[in-house]
């Protein structure tokens, strides 16, 4: 049965279920709860022999995470923005050695500015770093993602990072089926490690690689990421199989069918698109809205094959790259790649600034007005953006490129 | 560990390895040709290198200390590089490398994991040099240290980060020339700064055990090794390793030169429990520190063209204050 618990909570006890052998934590906001919820969990004897390092850092934490997985310990951690950029080298360490890990990110922004809200340039700054990334809707994707990631990281031997929305999913109170203990069990069956420290068969781990075989250590890694694209659906399968939900898997189409505009978004946004995709439906205006619930790797077949009959894809992303623009946008250009498709990137939700069906609709009723550029900015405040650059005296050269941006900022918003 | 021989010595008859002319239960466990030998000939270490032979002496000890059951976790650094060129390894025993700065915390969780899982036969070794432990890994030594993990951390101190081609590191005597603290007229070389004791931040923590050695006496190093295992927490053993690429020395000399630090009083050799020293190695014959600065090429500038007696006094007020703060002067 459902009951009402904090998002956080109830991922807590999801992972307490997944029995950890050893929990590796450093406090950031909006992580906390999940971890202190652990501790209590540990400290009560509730997860048996589970050891709880309160580590003086987030690279701490990783660090005592791939020492426990190096050993055949199940690992845990979790952390948020500032954090995840702490912990930035032994990210890219872990997914290197080939070790099974699972972390929660509460995505959080980075700064500066500080900002302690939900925005997604936390995860998608580590999009290189050979984790794979999966991002949850709601908090009931959230726990069920949890079990599926410690599945993926140990049948493929590599990290997983479950993504939620910090505050909005972490700290919100929705009805969440917490998985059932020897369901849990019987999903995660121990497996042996493709890798372990053991005395009895001694093997040296993270040994310094030349030019003569990095190239060929890198492939692997990225081949072992298109095996976690079958792997992926195939996990959410067995799961709703076991557990009779739909969750995880790489993407979820929503009335896409005839969908001349197709709005595509990670985590909990989606909800907010699904109401007002519902409400244009109902006017018969023909949208569609597809959650990308897996980033890394990148589902490029499957956007492929969901986007390509669109007239147009426009992604809200909350993240950037700045002097570029969207970042999960570059990645559905790429598989749209050849086709007439047009791809919108617009940045909205930064720093925890609601999307508002309001501002949704909006830019929808502008999308089929082909009115939208290749980059915009939602709810951009541009009097505040003119009077600081005229404040600071911002070189905008007439005709350059600063000032063209500018243009193409404004453009939709000129005529709201 | 097996009774089988691992090693056969080339040399015989010479005091060399481990005092094999002395009565068997008098000679150091490098001489015993069952040791675990658990680095390996063959690796790229420098002709000389300090660091090669205490790491050997060190893992060998507790190695037979834990009847083999030893894994261990290394920073980037010299040790790391210098033994396992892929596809090659030295390690005879289960390695693992990371990062730079990380070693004290993935041995943290080596530690925690085994536990979790009921193992604690299997002790857990962390290693590092000097730039590893008292620098960039600093952060995640003194969590390790604070927590009581189950770790012995052992630190090759060779005075510089020498890896990266001879920088300064907070372990660079003063005084030293550095490709990053060079010999230009007028300055000294490394600043003449009060320097960063990570034995005594160590002991600071109250951890109980931390121990310092050279690779001048192996006796007392494979006997500091041996009693930090008796011990479960967290434990420190700071090994002064001679390195004749980046002190400018003769390969040669690299046991010597630890001796001389030792006998100037520039490198205190001690033990202490529980934040307390216990234990001192007392200076057998009391040496100037000129006789340790002079074989180096990285204090020549202190003294040719002229010496610069203001440093040269500076550095032996340091080591006679070194030798007065624990009592290392036996005829004092």
């Amino acid at each position: 049965m459902p009951r009402l618990l904090e998002g956080s909570i109830a991922v807590a006890q999801t992972v307490g279920r997944c029995r950890p052998d050893v929990i590796a934590a450093y406090p950031i906001s909006p992580q906390t709860h999940i971890v202190e919820a652990l501790s209590r969990a540990v400290c009560a004897g509730d997860l048996g022999d589970c050891q709880l390092l309160n580590v003086e850092s987030e690279f701490a934490a990783m660090s005592a995470c791939i020492g426990a997985a190096a050993v055949g310990a199940r690992p845990y951690t979790a952390t948020a923005s500032q954090g995840l950029l702490y912990m930035s080298e032994a990210l890219f360490n872990a997914s290197g050695l080939g070790l099974p890990l699972v972390m929660t990110v509460a995505n959080r922004a980075i700064g500066a500015p500080i900002n302690i809200w939900n925005d997604h340039s936390d995860a998608l700054s580590q999009r290189d770093s050979g984790w794979i990334q999966l991002f949850a809707e709601s908090n009931q994707e959230a726990v069920d993602l949890h079990v599926q990631a410690y599945r993926l990281a140990e049948t493929l031997s590599l990290p997983v990072m479950v993504c939620m929305d910090g505050f909005v999913l972490t700290h919100a109170h929705e009805p969440v089926e917490v998985p059932d203990a020897a369901a849990v069990d019987a999903f995660l069956p121990r497996v042996a490690p493709a890798q372990v420290l053991d005395p009895d068969a001694p093997q040296t781990i993270g040994a310094m690689v030349g030019p003569e075989a990095f190239t060929e250590v890198r492939y692997l890694m990225h081949h072992k990421q298109m095996a976690a694209l079958d792997a992926i659906p195939q996990i959410a399968e067995e799961f709703a199989a076991a557990f009779g939900r739909d969750s995880g898997g790489l993407v979820r189409g929503y009335r896409l069918e005839g969908a001349e505009t197709v709005v595509v978004a990670m985590g909990s946004v989606l909800g907010a698109i699904e109401e007002v995709v519902d409400e244009l439906r109902d006017d018969g205006v023909p949208v569609g809205a597809l959650a990308l619930r897996c980033f890394r790797p990148t589902p490029a077949a499957e956007l492929r094959a969901a986007l390509a009959p669109a007239r147009r894809v426009v992604v809200v992303e909350k993240a950037m790259s700045p002097g570029t623009g969207g970042i999960v946008g570059a990645d559905v250009r790429r598989a749209l790649d050849g086709c007439d498709t047009r791809v919108h990137d617009i940045i909205a939700g930064l720093g925890g600034r609601p999307i508002t069906k309001a501002s949704l609709r909006t830019l929808l009723a502008r999308a089929r007005e082909d009115r939208l550029g290749s980059l915009g900015f939602l709810d951009l405040d541009r009097d505040r953006v003119a009077a600081e650059l005229a404040r600071a005296g911002t070189p905008t050269a007439p005709g350059g490129h600063a000032a063209q941006a500018l243009a193409a900022a404004g453009l939709w918003e000129e005529d709201a | 560990m097996t009774d089988e021989p691992r090693i056969r010595y080339a040399q015989v008859g010479t005091r060399a390895v481990g005092n094999r002319l002395l009565d068997p239960e008098q000679r150091a466990l490098q001489s015993d040709p069952r040791r675990a030998n658990a680095i390996t000939s063959g690796h790229r270490a420098c002709r000389g290198c300090g660091e090669a032979l205490a790491a050997r002496s060190v893992v060998d000890a507790a190695m037979a200390a834990a009847g083999g059951r030893v894994v261990a976790a290394n920073a980037t650094g010299c040790l790391e590089v210098f033994s396992t060129p892929y596809p090659e390894s030295s390690w005879q025993l289960p390695w693992i490398h990371s990062v730079f700065a990380n070693a004290p915390s993935v041995a943290a969780g080596m530690a925690a994991g085994l536990r979790a899982q009921g193992r604690e036969d299997i002790r857990v070794l962390g290693q590092g040099g000097d730039g590893g432990t008292v620098d960039i890994g600093f952060a995640c030594l003194s969590g390790m240290f604070e927590r009581g993990d189950d770790v012995l951390f052992v630190c090759y101190d060779n005075g510089g980060y020498m890896n990266t081609g001879v920088q300064r590191s907070g372990a660079t005597p003063p005084g030293a020339s550095t490709t990053t603290t060079p010999a230009v007229p007028g300055r000294p070389g490394a600043e003449l700064s009060q320097g960063k004791s990570a034995p005594l931040i160590a002991m600071a923590h109250e951890i109980p055990y931390v121990a310092t050695a050279t690779i001048a006496d192996l006796h007392d190093l494979e006997a500091k090794v041996r009693r930090a295992m008796e011990i479960r927490g967290a434990r420190y053993l700071h090994v002064l390793s001679t390195c004749p690429l980046g002190w400018g020395s003769d390969s040669a000399l690299s046991v010597e030169l630890a001796r001389l630090a030792v006998e100037t009083g520039l490198f205190p050799v001690f033990e202490a429990r529980d934040g307390e020293v216990v234990d001192v190695t007392p200076i057998r014959r009391r040496r100037p520190v000129e006789d340790y600065l002079r074989p180096q090429r990285r204090f020549a500038h202190l003294f040719e063209p002229e010496p610069q007696r203001d440093v040269l006094d500076a550095l032996q007020r340091r080591a006679d204050r070194t030798i007065a703060r624990f009592g290392l002067d036996r005829h004092a």
